[in-house]
C-alpha cells in the first residue's frame, strides 16, 4: 500500500527519462501509472465488500507517533478509485492536449506528485502523515495553477490558492495536535473512540475551528471559496482533476472521516450546515452569470461542495449516504464536462459560452459527452445524478426542526445548478452555429475514450446502480455509522423527493429558455466590495507586503553598525533587564567582593602581565589613527585570549583561535586594500552613544561572569556524563572534539552551514558583481 | 612585497602545513585538534603561500574552486548524519567500524563528519580570501 503511494513520487522522478526515450509515446506510457493503480486498488473490492479493513504500517518516526499508516476501508477505498480511475482518464487526455506543449514533462512531474499525494491523503490513517499529504496536494495544486507562469494572472491565481489552501492546512494541524492530545492517538480509526471526551472538552470548539478551517480552504467553502474560480488558469485537465474530481473533495472527504470524532453537536451543524448551506446558494447563484465555460463549472463545483458540507452537517446516516452517492455521482459528471470544456476550447479556440453554439455538427462524439454528462449534474432520471438529488432531498427534508430552510436553499440551488449544467454542457452544441475558428474537427481518441467512459459509467451506474455502485457505497456509509445500511434505486415511489425533482426540472427550463434577461438581472444587483472575499484576501496580502516593507526598511537599514547597535542594545535591554530584576543591587554587590577576594588569592605575575598587555593594547585600537595599526592590536588582543585559554587547560580553543587571528589579519589586509582612505566619519554625538554603549554590554557580561563565578550553582550533570560516556559512546578521549561531532553534531551543522553561506554571499556579490559589469 | 625569504620558507612549509592539518584533523578524536583547526591551518598555508606568490600560482596548486571544496565538505558532513538510517538508526546515530584503522584511528560517522567540516571551512576560508584577492588585482 505505501508503494502504491509511493509509485507516483518514483514516476515523478523518471518523467523526464520517459519523455527523452520517446516523446509521442511517453504520455500514453505515463497513463499506465494510473491505471495500474486503479487496477490495484479494484483488487480489494472483494474484500471490503466482505466488511474487511486493510491496514499496512510502516514506521516513520514511532517516538512522535508519525508513522505511514494506511487503513482501506469502503470510503478510503472508494475516493482511491476514484483519484486513480479518474486520473488514468486524465493522464490520457492531457498526452493530446498538451502534445505540442514545451511544457508537458513538468505536467506530468506535478500530476503525478499530486496523485500520489491525494491518495496518500485517502488512505492515510495517521493525521500526521495525513497532513504532510495534504500539504504535499496543495504544493502540486499551485505548481498546476501556475503551469502557464508567463502570465501574472496565472502566477497570482497560483499563489492565491496556495496561500489560502497551505494555510488552512497549518490551522488543520493545530487541530490535529491538540486531538492527538486529548485522545493520546493519531490514528482516526481510534480517535473516535474517544468521542464524548472530545466533545466535551474545553477546547473543543477551538479544535474544531481550526479543523474547519483547514477543511474549508481545501473545499473552497466560503468565504475561502474564491481561490477556486481563480485557479481556472491552470490547464483544463487539471481543473478536471484538481479543482473538481479530487483535490477540492479532500476537504470534504476529512469532514466526513471526521464526523464521528467530531459532529454530533450543535455547533457541528450549524457550522457546516451553515457555511456549506450558503456556499452552496452564493455559488449557484453566481454561476449562473458567468461565460466562461470553466468558471461555470468552477462555480458550480463550490456549490457542490457546499451541498456535500451541508450534508456533513446535518450529520445523520440519511444525509452521509446522500452525501456519499452525491460525490460520486458529482466526480463523474464534472470531471467529464471539463474535459468536454477543455475539447471545446482545444478544437474552436474560446471558452465563451457566447461565442460558440451547433457544435454538434462538427463534434459528434464531445456531443455525446457533454450531453450525458450535463443530464446526469442536471439530476434527470435513469443518470446516477438523479439517485443522488433524489437522496439529496429525502435526506434534507428529513434533518429535523429546521429542514423547511434547507430544503428551501437546496431547491434553488439545485435549479441552478440544472441551467447551469445546461448552459455548460448542451448549450455549446445546439442552436446556431457559432464558432471564433472556422476548421472545428473532433478531438483525437486519447482525449475522448476517457470522457466517454465517465460519462457513459454516470448513465450505467444509474441504471444499474443496485447492482453495481450500491455495494461499494453502502461500505463507504459503513466506515462511518457501521450498522448503518442503504438501498440505491432510481425509483422510489411518488413521494415529495420526486415531486421537488419535478419542481426543479421545470424551473429549471425556464431559466434555461431565460438566460439572457437572467443574466442582465443578475448583474443589476450590485454588492460592494468590501463585501467580497476576495476582496480581503487582497487587503491582508497587501496590507503584509507593505508591513514587511516598513519593517524591513527599519531592520534591515544595510549598514552593518546599526545591526551591532540594535543587537547590542536589545541584549542589555532583555538580559540586563532580567538580571536586576532578578537579583537586588546588594548581593550584585557582595558577589563581586567575594570574587575579587577569590581571584586576589590565586592570581599570579602572568595574570597580571597579560591583563596589562590586554588592555593597553584595546586602549591603543581605540585611539589608533591608522587602520592597520587597529588591527594589528586586535591581534595582540586575540593571541592573549589564546594564552590565556591555555594557561587554563583548554588547547584546541587556543589553537583554534590562534588560526582565526591569523587568517583574520589576512582577511583585513585584503579588506584594507579596498577601503577609501581613513578619517573619522562619525560625530562626537554618535561616539559618545557608542561608547555608552559599549560600556554598557561590557560591563553587563563581566559582572554576570563574576555573578555566576560567586554565587552561581553549576549543573555539571551534563559535564559528567560528557566525561563518562565521551570515550565509552563517542569512541573518542577529546571530549571537545567529540561534543562537536557527535555529541552536538547538529549544531555544528548548522554553523558550517552558516559559514557556507557567508561564503558564497561573499563570492556573489564580489564576484557575480564583477561579471555582470563585465558583461 | 614578495621576499624571496618568504618565498622559499613557503615552499617548504606548505607541504608541512598540509600534513599538520590533516594530522590535526585525525588526531582531534583523542586529542587536541579537530576538522575545525585543521581546515583552519591548510587554508592558513595556502594563505601563505597565496601572500608569496600570487593568485595565479596558487590556482595551479590549489586547482579545484574553493566554493566546490566547499559544497563537497558540506555533503560529506550531511552524508554522514544522514548515514545511520540506512542501518534502521535514528539520524546521526554515531556509526563505527569496529577495528581501529591505521593512521585514522577509531572510524566511524563522525569521523566522516568532521572530515567533512575540514573541507567545509576550507572551502569557506579559500573561496573569501580568492575572492577577495581578485577583486584587489
Amino acid at each position: 500500500m505505501f508503494l502504491a503511494v509511493l509509485s507516483g513520487f518514483i514516476v515523478a522522478c523518471i518523467v523526464p527519462l520517459i519523455f527523452k526515450l520517446n516523446r509521442k509515446v511517453a504520455g500514453a506510457l505515463l497513463s499506465v501509472l494510473p491505471l495500474s493503480l486503479f487496477i490495484y486498488y479494484l483488487q480489494f473490492i472483494p474484500n471490503v465488500l466482505a466488511g474487511e479493513k486493510i491496514y499496512a504500517t510502516f514506521y516513520w518516526i514511532p517516538f512522535l507517533k508519525i508513522n505511514l499508516n494506511f487503513l482501506i476501508d469502503g470510503l478510503n477505498l472508494l475516493f482511491a478509485l476514484i483519484i486513480s480511475g479518474i486520473g488514468f482518464v486524465v493522464y490520457l487526455y492531457a498526452s493530446a492536449y498538451l502534445a505540442k506543449s514545451e511544457k508537458i514533462v513538468p505536467f506530468y512531474i506535478y500530476i503525478s506528485i499530486f496523485m500520489a499525494s491525494m491518495l496518500g491523503v485517502v488512505t492515510c490513517d495517521n493525521t500526521l502523515a495525513l497532513f504532510v499529504f495534504w500539504e504535499l496536494t496543495s504544493i502540486s495544486s499551485f505548481l498546476l495553477i501556475g503551469f502557464n507562469h508567463e502570465q501574472e494572472r496565472s502566477r497570482y491565481a497560483a499563489l492565491q490558492s496556495l496561500l489560502v489552501t497551505a494555510g488552512g492546512g497549518l490551522a488543520l494541524l493545530a487541530s490535529v495536535i491538540m486531538l492527538g492530545q486529548i485522545t493520546g492517538t493519531y490514528e482516526i480509526s481510534q480517535m473516535s473512540d474517544s468521542h464524548s471526551n472530545i466533545i466535551s472538552n474545553l477546547l473543543y470548539p477551538s479544535i474544531l475551528i481550526l479543523f474547519l478551517i483547514g477543511t474549508f480552504t481545501k473545499s473552497a467553502q466560503f468565504p475561502f471559496h474564491f481561490w477556486l474560480p481563480n485557479a481556472m488558469e491552470a490547464p483544463t485537465p487539471v481543473s478536471a482533476y484538481l479543482h473538481s474530481a479530487t483535490m477540492v473533495k479532500a476537504g470534504v472527504f476529512l469532514m466526513i472521516k471526521f464526523l464521528p470524532i467530531l459532529g454530533g453537536t450543535d455547533l457541528w451543524m450549524w457550522l457546516l450546515g451553515g457555511f456549506g448551506g450558503w456556499t452552496m446558494l452564493m455559488a449557484s447563484s453566481m454561476a449562473l452569470k458567468q461565460t466562461d465555460l470553466k468558471r461555470l463549472l468552477a462555480y458550480s463545483t463550490v456549490s457542490v461542495l457546499g451541498t456535500l458540507t451541508m450534508l456533513i452537517g446535518l450529520g445523520g446516516e440519511k444525509a452521509v449516504s446522500a452525501m456519499i452517492v452525491y460525490l460520486f455521482a458529482h466526480s463523474l459528471y464534472k470531471g467529464a464536462l471539463f474535459l468536454t470544456a477543455g475539447i471545446i476550447d482545444h478544437e474552436t479556440g474560446t471558452r465563451d459560452i457566447r461565442n460558440i453554439g451547433e457544435l454538434r455538427k462538427y463534434l459528434p462524439i464531445t456531443t455525446i459527452i457533454g450531453v450525458l454528462a450535463a443530464l446526469s449534474g442536471m439530476g434527470i432520471i435513469p443518470f446516477i445524478g438523479f439517485i443522488g438529488k433524489e437522496m439529496l432531498y429525502e435526506a434534507t427534508l428529513q434533518s429535523g426542526v429546521y429542514s423547511p430552510l434547507f430544503i428551501t436553499i437546496t431547491v434553488i440551488s439545485a435549479i441552478n445548478i440544472f441551467a447551469v449544467m445546461a448552459y455548460s454542457g448542451i448549450l455549446p452544441f445546439f442552436g446556431e452555429f457559432k464558432s471564433p475558428s472556422e476548421h472545428v474537427a473532433e478531438a483525437p481518441f486519447q482525449m475522448t475514450s476517457g470522457p466517454v467512459a465517465l460519462a457513459l459509467l454516470g448513465l450505467v451506474f444509474g441504471v444499474f446502480a443496485s447492482s453495481t455502485v450500491d455495494g461499494i457505497t453502502n461500505k463507504s456509509l459503513q466506515s462511518i455509522f457501521p450498522l448503518a445500511s442503504h438501498h440505491l434505486a432510481l425509483f422510489h415511489g411518488f413521494n415529495l423527493p420526486l415531486l421537488l425533482s419535478l419542481l426543479t426540472i421545470a424551473i429549471g427550463l425556464v431559466l434555461i429558455a431565460k438566460r439572457k434577461p437572467l443574466v442582465s438581472f443578475i448583474e443589476k444587483i450590485r454588492i460592494p466590495e468590501y463585501f467580497f472575499p476576495s476582496k480581503w484576501y487582497d487587503y491582508i496580502f497587501n496590507g503584509t507586503l507593505d508591513f514587511a516593507e516598513i519593517q524591513t526598511k527599519f531592520l534591515q537599514n544595510g549598514h552593518l553598525r546599526y545591526y551591532i547597535f540594535t543587537i547590542l542594545a536589545l541584549f542589555i535591554l532583555l538580559v540586563g533587564g532580567s538580571f536586576f530584576g532578578f537579583n537586588t543591587s546588594e548581593s550584585i554587590l557582595n558577589s563581586i567582593a567575594i570574587s575579587i577576594e577569590r581571584s586576589l588569592n590565586g592570581i599570579d605575575i602572568y595574570d597580571i602581565s597579560m591583563l596589562i598587555t590586554v588592555l593597553i593594547a584595546s586602549v591603543f585600537a581605540l585611539l589608533s589613527q591608522g587602520r592597520l595599526s587597529a588591527i594589528a592590536s586586535m591581534g595582540i588582543v586575540g593571541a592573549l585570549i589564546s594564552l590565556i585559554y591555555i594557561i587554563y587547560g583548554a588547547p584546541d580553543l587556543a589553537m583554534t583561535q590562534l588560526s582565526i587571528e591569523t587568517l583574520s589579519v589576512i582577511l583585513f589586509v585584503l579588506v584594507l586594500y579596498k577601503l577609501p582612505r581613513f578619517f573619522i566619519h562619525s560625530k562626537l554625538k554618535t561616539r559618545i552613544r557608542d561608547l555608552v554603549i559599549a560600556l554598557a554590554f561590557g560591563s553587563l557580561f563581566s559582572m554576570i561572569i563574576i555573578f555566576v563565578s560567586a554565587y552561581g550553582k553549576y549543573d555539571n550533570g551534563l559535564s559528567e556524563y560528557f566525561a563518562q560516556t565521551s570515550y565509552l559512546i563517542g569512541h573518542g578521549k577529546n571530549i571537545v572534539n567529540v561534543i562537536l561531532v557527535d555529541f552536538r553534531g547538529f549544531d555544528t551543522m548548522g554553523e558550517i552551514t552558516v559559514l557556507s553561506i557567508a561564503a558564497v554571499g561573499v563570492y556573489s556579490l564580489l564576484r557575480l558583481r564583477k561579471q555582470g559589469e563585465e558583461q | 612585497m614578495r621576499s624571496i625569504i618568504l618565498r622559499t620558507m613557503t615552499m617548504y612549509l606548505l607541504p608541512l602545513l598540509l600534513i599538520f592539518s590533516v594530522f590535526l584533523l585525525f588526531r582531534g578524536h583523542n586529542h587536541p585538534g579537530g576538522g575545525f583547526v585543521g581546515g583552519l591551518v591548510a587554508s592558513a598555508a595556502y594563505s601563505l603561500y597565496l601572500l608569496g606568490f600570487g593568485i595565479d600560482k596558487v590556482k595551479t596548486i590549489f586547482r579545484a574552486q574553493p566554493i566546490k571544496v566547499l559544497a563537497f565538505g558540506l555533503f560529506l558532513a550531511a552524508s554522514s548524519l544522514v548515514f545511520p538510517i540506512f542501518f534502521g538508526k535514528p539520524l546521526m546515530t554515531g556509526v563505527w567500524y569496529e577495528h581501529k584503522l591505521p593512521i585514522v584511528g577509531s572510524f566511524g560517522t563522525p569521523t566522516v563528519f568532521d572530515t567533512g567540516v575540514y573541507f567545509t571551512v576550507l572551502g569557506v576560508t579559500l573561496s573569501i580570501i580568492f575572492t577577495l584577492f581578485e577583486d584587489k588585482e
